[in-house]
């Protein structure tokens, strides 16, 4: 039992490291310039040349995955601080304070969260100009009800223990409660939120990009990549392929992170 | 013992409580939890509060430091610290005598504690706060503390998390946290309830001493009146929101006057009657919306009457100290051969 939760733990790791080490990598080095086109070499099936093959422009694909990697995951870790921030201010003043300001700020995330997210999104992008801050923010947004809830939860859960209590009760203040006694204890959840929110940021980025609302060309995005390989299905596959796969990946192991910790977390509680 | 009473008593209390009505806001209604208490705590003073679940205890421990959970609030009614008034819906001003002035320690120690943070974080916290010392006088002033409570090693403690040391152990350094800006009361909610026998009499030495060296006046909260007789200069007895008899050790004890505390006294396990049956008292505390116009007690009292279940009994005072609420108190030795 225990290792077959540790082998959640550990693949979720070891995939998103994996992909954060080929992001550093991207940093410092790609085999061909993201956006260096070659007409001579268009949609060149995968070899010894281009691993991945090449797109319509000829330009090399494992270079735009890497260069990719950037765009999901700064996407993944803003909109995921945007949504966590977010989220702890509304979650910890509904949690602390109670009474009508929970009833208030509560059923305001509900309505955000009754409402499609994508939907969401894809009004902000609309309404400001598609580029990629304004696809993190709208992701981020999106994120907000979520962290809330789960930190809601652990404010009501750990404002009435014992422990708070009796700090209390021997003359800490608002400020050494909260962020001394609460929230170290409600950090574990907030983790898991975030790992499960990473995945679901990156697969929202590929969406908006693949409906032409998020990442703007030329800019390397892997769903952008997906919507322009649309055309070449028949003749060149491969196109589709990898970043298609890169996007299954990741979001495969940011949920395997995700799940893992939330187990060991489980298993201590 | 007497002859320190009377010294005392001549001093202003430390502590007033006057009148203090708490109620709980339920939908749509309003429930009283505490109705009219008074109570006074002389420095260096031991008073016991005794009741069964659920008669106000812990609410009534709870309201004098402005930590009552939010459903319920003052109605009216006064406490006084020092002869200050602590404004009731005023946090600061209870936050500033929260552990300074008085400290409060809780049943259980094992979840009193944060397991996420060190004993020295937690133990060092209120030193920095009140008194504004550094980080390394407060672990100093605190492994004082733990030696004068009789922990061993304070030093390896202070580095310590909480989940290994034992629940006396736990309550020890409870005390000596509490202990840590010189409060002048401590409150003390069923301190030796969670822990097991031999560790119980340790932590009430441990008050004791404490009493004794700080001058530090215990209000000491207890359903065992054992622990209360062995501890206590004064008892109050509570009894569904209201203190309904209140005296010194031996005024309660020799000549109870309220039928609930004769009752208690009479469940109380002795040897020499070992072999009868337990006493209990038949029926259960009235329930918030329950209690009725009269006085609380009249559903399982044996001498009850009309009287009792219409017209709330007035508080008698039979000597000194010793007070009652109950129609027959009034009637002079009335009840006092009743015990047995």
């Amino acid at each position: 039992m225990n290792s077959r939760k540790n082998v959640t733990l550990w693949l979720g790791i070891g995939i998103v490291s994996a992909l954060l080490l080929l992001m550093a990598v991207s940093l410092f080095y790609v085999p061909y310039g993201a956006n260096e086109m070659n007409i001579a070499h268009r949609l060149q099936a995968p070899g010894r040349a281009h691993w991945f093959g090449t797109d319509n422009f000829g330009r090399d694909i494992l270079s735009r995955i890497m260069e990719g990697t950037q765009t999901a995951f700064a996407v993944g870790f803003f909109s995921v601080c945007i949504g966590a921030a977010g989220g702890f201010a509304v979650g910890s003043a509904a949690g602390y304070l109670g009474k009508w300001t929970d009833e208030l700020l509560m059923r305001a995330v509900d309505a955000l969260m009754a409402f499609p997210g994508i939907l969401l999104a894809l009004i902000f992008v609309t309404i400001f100009k598609a580029s990629l801050p304004q696809t993190v923010i709208a992701i981020g947004v999106i994120f907000i009800p979520g962290f809330a809830r789960v930190i809601r939860g652990g404010f009501l859960q750990y404002k009435e223990a014992d422990f708070v209590k009796a700090a209390r009760g021997l003359g800490a203040g608002h400020g050494t409660v909260i962020f001394r006694h609460i929230v170290p204890h409600v950090l574990s959840s907030v983790i898991v939120t975030a790992s499960l929110c990473f995945s679901t940021a990156i697969l929202a980025e590929a969406a908006l990009s693949y409906l032409g609302l998020g990442v703007q060309p030329p800019d390397p995005s892997w769903g952008r990549m997906l919507n322009e390989s649309q055309s070449y299905m028949n003749k060149a596959p491969w196109f589709a392929l990898a970043p298609g796969l890169f996007i299954t990946a990741t979001v495969l192991g940011f949920n395997l992170l995700g799940d893992g910790i939330r187990d060991l977390r489980d298993r201590r509680a | 013992m007497q002859a320190s009473n009377e010294e005392t008593d001549a001093r202003l209390p430390l502590l007033e409580i006057r009148d203090l009505h708490v109620e709980l806001t339920a939908p749509r209604r309003r429930l009283p939890v505490l109705e009219g208490v008074r109570l006074e705590v002389r420095p260096g003073e031991t008073v016991g509060i005794v009741g069964e679940s659920g008669c106000g205890k812990s609410v009534l421990s709870l309201s004098l430091l402005g930590l009552l959970p939010p459903a319920m609030r003052i109605r009216e009614g006064e406490i006084r610290y020092a002869s200050e008034t602590l404004p009731h819906a005023d946090e600061e001003s209870f936050r500033r005598i929260r552990g300074k002035e008085i400290a409060m320690i809780f049943q259980d120690p094992m979840s009193a504690l944060n397991p996420a943070l060190t004993i020295g974080d937690q133990a060092t916290e209120m030193a920095r706060l009140h008194l504004g010392l550094t980080r390394r006088e407060a672990r100093e002033h605190a492994a004082a503390l733990f030696r004068k409570v009789g922990l061993p090693r304070p030093e390896a403690l202070l580095r310590d998390y909480p989940h290994r040391l034992s629940g006396g152990m736990l309550q020890r350094v409870m005390i000596a946290i509490a202990l840590s800006c010189g409060p002048k009361l401590l409150i003390a909610d069923e301190p030796t309830t969670a822990l097991d026998v031999t560790i119980q009499a340790q932590i009430l030495d441990l008050l004791r001493k404490i009493r004794e060296e700080e001058g530090t006046a215990i209000l000491l909260v207890s359903h065992d009146l054992g622990v209360i007789a062995d501890m206590c200069d004064r008892i109050a007895v509570m009894y569904a929101g209201q203190i309904v008899e209140e005296g010194t050790v031996a005024d309660l004890f020799d000549s109870p006057k309220h039928p609930y505390t004769i009752a208690l006294l009479n469940a109380i396990p002795t040897p020499a009657k070992k072999h009868e049956k337990l006493f209990a008292i038949p029926g259960t505390v009235p329930a918030l919306n329950e209690r009725g116009t009269g006085c609380r007690f009249h559903s399982r009292c044996p001498h009850a009457d009309e009287r009792c279940l219409l017209q709330a009994p007035p508080v008698v005072t039979v000597r000194g100290v010793h007070s009652a609420r109950c129609w027959l108190a009034a009637e002079e030795g009335g009840l006092s051969n009743a015990v047995g």
